[in-house]
């Protein structure tokens, strides 16, 4: 899967996605269902970060921006209205908003990589910061107070759209976060088959061919930064959802390194490889947490220097590389 | 009268500190073009020895001067000898790997000295002006940027490290062809920038704390005023700081430190899409 085909593997993801949304709910117990749901709900951020760099090229440093602007743009809707419906749709169109403002600037002043991942970066940094200094009773948005560091705690949950009494119950959730994560894998490898998809993978090849070839490259980064941004966006609304609770540490560099390793580990330019990659760091980092051995940060630090180093291509990549080798060259697209 | 003067001086402050924190990344980012997402953790480590040395009985002065830029130079000249050397010209993979370091290093120091600010207190008291008390180690601060900056313009303007240091970077193989080494070139300058990085940490250390994270707080500003900068890494580094510096210590003044940082990211970017290649590309080119 380079550019858009559909390939048996993507319909076996999918199908397997599904298995797992219907099957798992049967077999275990709240507590699990919790902790996958939180997974799930960060495979979604994972793949709007596979979309935005693995695709289109585009190195953001501030996906945590986006996840955390969802997850607070719900969060504050939520209190004032107290019907959930408004608060996730806002969740998704305000990341992609700010999303699309970001990178009218950074794409239409023509920003090279390396610029866009620091000014993305310092963008997540302000996030945090001045989430951090909104603490006190001034700092309010209709009913909605910030607090600050302390993060906003019992928020209203999702509920069945226009009944706000009606509170999904943990699987209810957990079918809807799977339901949306089935929705964007196969949404973005629509998105990726189709002609624009086409386009915004021949822009990351070559940029200055497909400019000269007459397409707006500027437009399609922007689109696919916006995309992204909502996706992530949506995403930060779910995670918000889960604890019932938001906090600047949604946009702590922290977070912003977190997504970057998923998909550097899971491998760039796979849509499969961003959730392999959340799932295995979310498993380990929940490990990790429960120790007092060693820091996170740290083992982190070195996973993310070993992939670099020695695994450049990422874990899915190089296993269908393997994979291709084994079953010879003329299979090799049909392994998504 | 006593306010403007205090205001000036905090602008001149808030200025001379811009330059610290990005005098080093200006070297190893504006002349190597490598992007080191480690430079706040270098700047949290100089902070640290300059703390350890003095806590163990090292005149401050010689702590903060000495053992910050020595420590970190090492420590760049290490991580340049390991990881940074295998990556050039892969510019992306440079910056995961360093952003990979960054957090290494986050854990190591938190899993060391703990995840709590640690602080030496400012030499030299203060002197009043009017009203007010202003710390004379801040004015001393502002000296010692300009004397960095002269300094390395001196070393590369004209001596003859800095003349082929300069030409490596501008073309490796004649360089080579003429008898240099690259890779030495290639880690000294490194280690040099990252001496400078841990010495402005170091120097930073009494006047802000330093904890395990802060370095984060520090690589954003460092990467926005060297690129805003542009190709002229010295001049561009200054007249970049002198502007962020400015709208970054007004806005704080008038209003709240956290709308003085916005403040400082809007203006970069504002200044970015209107010269995108940074303030020396437009205006004082050729100069170094």
């Amino acid at each position: 899967m380079i550019g858009g085909r559909w390939s048996p593997g993507i319909v076996l993801t999918t199908v397997a996605m599904v298995g797992i949304a219907l099957g798992v709910p049967q077999v275990v117990d709240q507590f699990g269902l919790l902790q996958l749901t939180v997974f799930a709900a960060m495979c979604i951020l994972a793949l709007s970060l596979g979309f935005v760099w693995g695709y289109g090229g585009i190195l953001c440093f501030g996906q945590s921006a986006f996840f955390g602007l969802g997850g607070y743009t719900y969060a504050v809707t939520a209190i004032n209205v107290g019907e959930s419906t408004l608060a996730t749709i806002l969740a998704v169109v305000v990341p992609a908003v700010f999303a699309a403002l970001l990178g009218y600037f950074m794409f239409y002043g023509r920003l090279s990589d390396v610029y866009l991942g620091v000014i993305t970066l310092s963008v997540t940094l302000i996030f945090f910061n001045l989430m951090n200094s909104t603490a006190g009773d001034a700092y309010r948005v209709g009913k909605a107070r910030l607090n600050g560091f302390n993060g906003m705690p019992s928020l209203p949950t999702l509920n069945v759209p226009g009944d706000p009494g009606r509170l999904l119950d943990p699987a209810e959730t957990f079918y809807l976060v799977m339901a949306f994560l089935v929705i964007v894998y196969v949404g973005l490898h629509g998105l990726l088959a189709s002609h624009f998809g086409r386009v915004v993978v021949a822009i990351r090849e070559n940029e200055t061919r497909c400019e000269l070839l007459g397409y707006d490259v500027r437009l399609h980064k922007l689109l696919v930064f916006t995309i992204g941004g909502g996706i992530a966006g949506l995403a930060g609304c779910l995670f918000a959802n889960w604890g019932a609770f938001v906090s600047p540490n949604v946009f702590s560099l922290t977070m912003t390194s977190q997504i970057i390793i998923w998909v550097i580990v899971g491998g760039l330019g796979t849509l499969l490889g961003p959730i392999i990659g959340c799932l295995i760091m979310q498993y380990l980092a929940t490990t990790l947490g429960t120790q007092q051995l060693a820091n996170t940060n740290l083992i982190f630090g070195i996973i993310f220097l070993a992939f670099v180093l020695l695994v450049p291509r990422g874990i899915v990549p190089s296993l269908r590389r393997l994979g291709a080798r084994a079953v010879g060259p003329a299979r090799v697209r049909d392994l998504a | 009268m006593d306010l403007a003067a205090v205001l000036m001086l905090e602008v001149l402050n808030g200025i001379a500190t811009l330059v610290l924190i990005s005098v080093g990344l200006a070297i190893i980012f504006g002349m190597m073009r490598v992007i080191n997402l480690a430079h706040g953790e270098f700047l949290m480590l100089g902070g640290y020895a300059a703390i350890v040395a003095t806590n163990h009985g090292v005149n401050i002065w010689v702590a903060m001067l000495v053992m910050a830029p020595l420590v970190v130079g090492v420590i760049g000249v290490i991580a340049e000898r390991l990881i940074i050397r295998v990556l050039y010209g892969r510019m992306i993979d440079t910056l995961l790997a360093t952003w990979g370091l960054s957090l290494f290093f986050v854990g190591i120091v938190t899993t060391i000295f703990g995840n709590t600010v640690a602080g030496i207190g400012a030499p030299l008291g203060s002197v009043g002006v009017g009203r007010y008390n202003i710390s004379v180690y801040r004015l001393v601060l502002v000296g010692l940027a300009a004397a960095i900056l002269a300094v390395i313009f001196i070393v590369l303007r004209r001596t003859r490290l800095g003349l082929i240091a300069r030409g490596t970077m501008e073309n490796p193989n004649m360089a080579a062809a003429l008898g240099v080494s690259p890779p030495r070139v290639y880690a000294t300058t490194f280690g040099v920038g990252a001496a400078l990085t841990g010495l402005a940490g170091g120097l930073l250390a009494p006047i802000s704390g330093v904890l395990p994270t802060v370095g984060a707080a520090y690589v954003a500003k460092a990467f926005i005023t060297v690129i805003s900068g542009g190709t002229a890494i010295l001049a561009g580094t200054a007249a970049a700081s002198t502007l962020f510096g400015s709208v970054n210590q007004l806005l704080t003044y008038f209003t709240t430190p956290v709308i003085g940082e916005a403040g400082l990211l809007a203006a970069a970017i504002l200044l970015l899409r209107v010269l995108p290649h940074g303030i020396t590309g437009k205006l004082f080119r050729g100069s170094l």
